[in-house]
């Protein structure tokens, strides 16, 4: 068995479906456990992923699609985010997907501004493959900030 | 998925804005031009509440930080308002923060229920 649910959106590259997207990941990291605060971070870094694709992928008069691969892990969200609009081999699209290095042409990523710093900042791990379109791999776990931030040692 | 911006010319320097709803990749351009329409006279005061804001993302703050520059060059200010601590944290993390006049809602304080 593998050992994580997968669950694919397609939406069509309009802006219209960023939104709808953002609601299902909203409710798919309240099944795997994140806090309210988590889960407003994995709905702004995938809006953003989202929004990059339906604004740089596509030229105005084509219909285009953007895949939205999430997978759920116990205490753990991987979420893939592809612009050329195919479905995924989840695993092996996760295996192309090298580490994000400054010395790739991600400019298309930068223009506009915050989208991608936002999507490093809010989430654990983050890597853009581009081939056949972009393709934007992110991981989040559960609670791994508030272990850091809110322990409190017992003195006495 | 809606927003609604209101816009009230308060005195002849003074507009007071009201938005409500997602501000996202959708919403943005309506917001975008809705802020367009306010007349930038010399000393403008803009002021936004968000208390109603529900999302935000970088979109938004594209939005707000173009109508920033615009309104700077007339002399104007714009301040945002009633920014909850999701708002008030997309603001910081991006540096904005500390450029822009903004200030947070009054249930900022409240303990974090998540931890």
């Amino acid at each position: 068995m593998k050992p994580f649910d997968y669950v694919e959106i397609r939406v069509p590259a309009k802006p219209q479906y960023v939104s709808v997207a953002r609601l299902t990941i909203s409710g798919l990291a309240n099944r795997v456990g994140f806090t309210y605060d988590e889960i407003e971070d994995l709905k702004i870094a995938t809006s953003e992923a989202i929004t990059n694709a339906v604004q740089h992928a596509y030229t105005e008069d084509e219909d285009g699609e953007v895949v939205i691969g999430c997978a759920l892990y116990e205490g753990k969200m991987e979420i893939m985010v592809a612009d050329h609009g195919k479905s995924f081999n989840f695993e092996e699209t996760k295996a192309q997907v090298g580490p994000y290095s400054e010395m790739e042409e991600v400019s298309f990523l930068r223009e506009g501004g915050l989208g991608l710093y936002l999507i490093e900042t809010l989430m654990d791990e983050v890597k853009v493959h581009q081939q056949e379109g972009v393709t934007v791999f992110m991981t989040k776990h559960v609670g791994v900030e508030q272990v850091d931030g809110n322990v409190k040692h017992i003195s006495s | 998925m809606n927003i609604s911006v209101e816009l009230h010319q308060k005195d002849l320097l003074v507009v007071n804005g009201i938005i409500k709803g997602e501000i996202d990749a959708f919403t943005a351009p309506i917001l975008r031009e809705k802020l367009s329409e306010i007349d930038l006279k010399e000393n403008l005061q803009v002021n936004i509440d968000l208390t109603d804001v529900s999302y935000m993302d970088s979109t938004g703050l594209g939005v707000f930080v173009g109508f920033y520059k615009s309104i700077n060059a007339s002399n104007g200010h714009m301040e945002l308002i009633g920014l909850s601590s999701r708002l008030k944290r997309l603001f910081d993390i991006t540096g904005l923060g500390e450029i822009m006049d903004i200030q947070a809602s009054s249930g900022e304080v409240k303990i974090d229920e998540t931890v």
